[in-house]
């Protein structure tokens, strides 16, 4: 497969627009950074908000991500017992949606991020297709975690003092939409050309 | 690879990797793999693909970017009308209290979780806001054929960068849960702001479907040199 780099050109990876040795900083197109300036440290921010994200998703499932006050007793729950909780109401499917957005989304991403870095490095490890599909997918889908902490934001906006219960966010809240954040920066970070590099090299 | 005329599926035009190398000006590099291509004039409806990865580098759409500012506009005011009407009213033990998005936004507004008021209003309706308005700014000029506005190629990245971080949809299942969550302690009902942010998640989706980002950044290039 022929590509720009290896035509000697320089593709921008925002609008596709291919440009001539020596590239411009910028594409002359749409502004966006070209490769081959200044070094290219992707893979660096990569691992940095992956950390960060980690980081932050430990307090996220220990301290309580609703705090619910019924009568004048207060119970917390995390982001699990919430989980938890929804089962013994019956109401499985909810209770399924937010364990995959919470839980199994989040764990999985950083798995998957951490691969995708990890075989840029060592190179051939899964096939390519397979790793490119693994990307889009991340960046589809991690976006979605963000689910729980709305559902806390329209309960506590909801369940308010005039009634018998108050709903309050936990601490948990706030870390756990930081940790979202982060692995959405580091999936961006990722470079997906990058995935394709040794395919370029070999010849068919 | 080899180099000649891949056609696939009827009604999508492939692209061509080029054999030896017209102007840049004729080439593509696909943004997500850096294939080379040298893509003919895509007829408006077909689509063409990276042969390597399938990122679609162009689909054209006839009168796409006036149906985008129409669509985006629209956006704008169901956006509005989602902000100050009741989204969700709660009834339990006689009393019902009306909440509107803003309420949902501001209910972190004082103590520690500021940050989190401030982030979920910026994800469920700034950055959706801003994309649209950002969205018409860039496209108005294009459909009426003048020239780009001033800061049009700044903006349209932009746009493009905020894309993953509104959120709108992912607010929807959020209602939804909160709905099931809450259904044991009160009685919950839907609102018109809710029904007109379901609208608004619609409209967003098919204007996507219009989206060629290649066809714009073309146009803009082109028409600045006007
Ligand atoms: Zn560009
Ligand atoms: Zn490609």
């Amino acid at each position: 497969m022929v590509t720009a780099r290896s035509a000697g050109l320089v593709g921008c990876p925002n609008c596709g627009r291919v440009h001539d040795v020596p590239a411009p900083g910028r594409c002359q197109r749409c502004g966006w950074r070209l490769p081959g300036h200044a070094p290219d440290r992707s893979l660096q921010r990569v691992w940095a908000w992956l950390l960060a994200g980690l980081v932050v998703y430990i307090p996220a499932n220990i301290y309580p991500m609703l705090r619910t006050n019924t009568f004048g007793r207060t119970t917390e729950s995390t982001i699990l017992e919430g989980v938890v909780d929804l089962i013994h109401h019956g109401s499985y499917g909810v209770a399924l949606v937010v364990f995959v957005a919470s839980i199994v989304i989040p764990i999985g991403k950083f798995f998957a991020i951490a691969y995708l870095a990890i075989s840029v490095e060592r190179r051939e490890m899964m096939q390519v297709h397979a790793r490119h599909r693994l990307f889009e997918v991340v960046e589809f889908i991690g976006r979605w975690s963000m689910i729980d902490v709305f559902v806390v934001a329209i309960l506590a906006a909801l369940v308010q003092l005039d009634f018998a219960a108050t709903i309050n966010p936990g601490i948990a809240a706030i870390s756990f939409a930081l940790s979202v954040a982060f692995t959405m920066l580091s999936a961006q970070s990722f470079d997906p050309k990058t995935i394709w590099l040794d395919g370029d090299m070999r010849p068919r | 690879m080899s180099d000649q005329v891949h056609t696939s599926e009827t009604s999508r035009s492939a692209a061509t990797p080029p054999g030896h190398f017209p102007p840049v000006e004729d080439l593509v590099a696909c943004p997500t793999c850096d294939a080379l291509y040298q893509l003919p004039d895509v007829p408006k409806g077909a689509r063409a693909r990276c042969l390597r990865c399938h990122t679609v580098l162009t689909a054209p759409r006839d009168g796409a970017m006036t149906r985008i500012v129409m669509l985006a506009g629209t956006s704008v005011i169901l956006m509005l009308a989602a902000i100050f009407f009741p989204f969700l009213e709660l009834t339990a033990a006689g009393i019902t209290q009306r909440s509107s998005i803003m309420d949902v936004v501001l209910v972190f507004a004082d103590g520690p979780f500021v940050g989190l008021a401030i982030a979920v209003g910026a994800l469920i309706v700034i950055l959706p806001l801003a994309r649209f308005l950002a969205l018409i700014y860039v496209l108005a000029p294009m459909a009426f054929g003048w020239r780009p506005a001033r800061v049009a190629v700044p903006v349209f990245r932009l746009a493009e960068r905020m894309k993953p971080w509104s959120m709108a949809e992912i607010f929807i299942v959020g209602v939804a849960v909160a709905l099931i969550k809450v259904a044991g302690l009160a009685h919950l009902s839907l609102g018109p702001a809710f029904w007109a942010f379901v609208a608004l998640v619609l409209i967003t989706a098919v204007k996507d479907t219009f989206m060629c980002r290649l066809t714009i950044w073309k146009t803009l290039e082109q028409r600045s040199q006007w």
